[in-house]
């Protein structure tokens, strides 16, 4: 008997410490994020106390006369992830439509394989092949027709005026729009999957074309769901590095045009980080940091909130 | 009959874009594998980029230090982030299901899986690189560590939870303590899905360059873990960078490398991905 209580202790002790190992490490995960955002602060310390908020809007970035404003690279990161977004939102839709209900079922699965492996090409690979490859082309063949198709257009014609030179603002854009396109997809095939077959049915008997069924049925159903998978996609783009590092044109200079050189955080980041001399050279840069980390953040929490918002309705009307 | 001819119109066109829309995200895919195959083909079946290593500039050489600098800080970087992310994943799936500490770990989990690398990188340089005050493969392993933890914590989860109750609730009836309903019922169930978390893992920090450019920074020898630390991605994006031919052709043989090897793993994470749920 002493022999078998003795047994149970022992178990319920390997039990407990297991269970709290497991709880520990999901804890970790938790200290990590706590971690990373404490260690961005300290770092960006001296800047944030230099230059306070004048820091967000000053955009010259002088680091012999140690004068560091975030503006240039902030405005980059905004528009190029918001072109992208332009040009991914329209194409991911499209492909989740074409995916969920045109293609047929045996093409499915190796279509839907193969634009997620657009997520997997690593970010490097489209940076190289934007540099030597479509940059080259694009300079030669889109950008001079495009210029002169908007040419008559105010405002419009403005933006994409200015010397061919392939590499610049839209350039990082299309090809920041092209990487984002899989993760945009996959969020609108994985809502679109969920609308239940009787409500489409119910508009197909009624005489509905696919195109109405999709407009007037799938999508209000899953609206929350849709503009969740955006704002996933937004996320990805305001990180995104290297291939941005590698076609963007690194300058710190205003932009007139949308085909003129610019940057964004994360470029500045990469290019500027380890050649750092100085406190506040290094401090700003980690400041940068902190602010792409928050930015993002706070994307990525919209996103996550719109997504279980869509699952706790679906729980609601099933 | 005018309303009738609007509708297919606006059917036919609206199916046709979506159609465009498919063609134009294949289309990038291709051209892009056809560049690398271009570029980089003859680099990566000859020989000496896998012997050599990493040249000055105008001489020959190869990628031999970035291979093994890269095969060693991922192996080190699973080793370290795959026992957290099990465990963390167990956590959410077995015994936090409710409650503040697993929701919230759920919810940040989720957000650190999208969150910046370069950011991740900028981390590790603060609370590792800054403080030993040196570059060094550690600090790279540790920055794909933190890359690899949300992956395997996420995958763990799902795959844990697709196990049935009835097989929990039949070893529970059996008298079996937690950690061994754990270890030798979900989680053997749940494997293969677990082993693919862990190569989604490989496959996500292997073409990773932003977080090793201010922790393991790059070599031009082979050398210890403790020491910066030659690696493909940062190789590739140098000589990519520079202007010289030879170095631009490595570069396209450690991209065509990167490509094959991150393209493979993930087609065969979801090959095995797809097995459990035919049961």
């Amino acid at each position: 008997m002493s022999d078998l209580n003795q047994r149970m202790k022992t178990q319920r002790l390997q039990d407990a410490i297991f269970v709290n190992s497991t709880r520990f490490f999901a804890f970790f995960v938790l200290a990590l994020l706590a971690a990373i955002i404490a260690s961005l602060i300290y770092g960006a310390w001296p800047a944030i106390e230099k230059f306070g908020f004048g820091f967000l809007g000053n955009s010259s970035w002088n680091p012999v006369t140690d004068e560091f404003g975030a503006w240039s690279s902030i405005r980059g990161t905004l528009i190029s992830s918001g072109i992208a977004l332009l040009i991914a939102v329209p194409v991911s839709f499209g492909i989740a439509i074409f995916l969920t209900e045109l293609s047929p079922v045996w093409l499915r699965r190796p279509l839907g394989i193969m634009i997620e492996l657009l997520a997997g090409v690593p970010s490097i690979i489209y940076g190289m092949w934007g540099l030597f490859v479509f940059a080259p082309y694009f300079a030669d063949n889109i950008q001079p027709k495009m210029t002169e198709w908007t040419a008559g257009i105010p405002v419009i014609g403005d933006w994409f005026a200015g010397p061919p030179m392939g590499i610049g603002m839209f350039l990082a854009s299309l090809i920041l729009a092209i990487m984002i396109i899989p993760y945009i997809t996959s969020v609108m095939r994985d809502v679109f999957e969920i609308v239940p077959a009787l409500l489409k049915e119910s508009a197909y008997g009624l005489g509905a074309t696919t195109w109405e069924v999709v407009w007037n049925v799938v999508v209000p159903f899953t609206k929350t769901g849709i503009i969740g998978g955006i704002m996933l996609g937004l996320g990805r783009a305001l990180g995104e590095t290297m291939a941005v590092t590698f076609v963007i044109g690194n300058s710190m200079n205003e932009m007139l045009t949308l085909f003129d050189p610019a940057t964004t955080i994360s470029a500045t980041l990469a290019n500027e980080f380890t050649e750092a001399h100085g406190e506040l050279y290094t401090a700003s840069l980690i400041e940068l940091g902190l602010l792409l980390f928050v930015i993002t953040f706070l994307v990525l929490v919209l996103s996550k909130l719109l997504l279980m918002r869509l699952n706790r309705n679906e729980g609601a009307h099933s | 009959m005018n309303l009738y001819a609007r509708r297919r119109f606006a059917n036919y066109t609206s199916l046709t874009l979506s159609m465009i829309a498919m063609a134009f995200g294949l289309f990038w895919l291709f051209w892009i594998m056809y560049t690398l195959f271009l570029h980089g083909s003859a680099g990566l079946f000859s020989l000496a980029t896998y012997t050599q290593s990493t040249p000055a500039p105008g001489s020959q050489g190869g990628l031999a230090n970035a291979i093994v600098g890269s095969l060693e800080m991922t192996f080190f970087a699973v080793l370290m982030g795959t026992p957290v992310g099990i465990l963390a994943g167990t956590y959410l799936a077995e015994f936090g299901q409710k409650g503040w500490l697993g929701n919230s770990t759920r919810f940040i989990n989720d957000i650190l899986l999208s969150a910046p690398s370069i950011v991740i990188g900028l981390f590790i340089f603060e609370v590792y690189v800054a403080q030993v005050g040196h570059f060094s493969g550690w600090a790279g392993s540790c920055a794909l560590a933190i890359l690899v933890v949300p992956v395997v914590v996420r995958t763990t989860e799902n795959m844990l939870l697709l196990v049935p109750t009835a097989m929990r609730e039949a070893a529970y009836a059996l008298g079996t303590p937690k950690w061994k309903m754990v270890m030798f019922v979900t989680l053997k169930a749940a494997k293969s899905g677990v082993a693919t978390g862990i190569l989604l893992a490989i496959a996500r920090i292997l073409g990773e360059t932003a977080p090793l450019l201010f922790t393991a920074l790059n070599n031009q020898f082979y050398s210890d873990m403790n020491s910066p630390m030659a690696n493909l991605p940062v190789v590739i994006f140098q000589f990519a960078m520079s202007p010289y031919e030879d170095w631009h052709r490595l570069a396209w043989a450690g991209a065509l490398m990167i490509a094959l090897f991150v393209l493979g793993m993930n087609v065969l994470a979801r090959v095995m991905l797809r097995q459990p749920k035919q049961h």
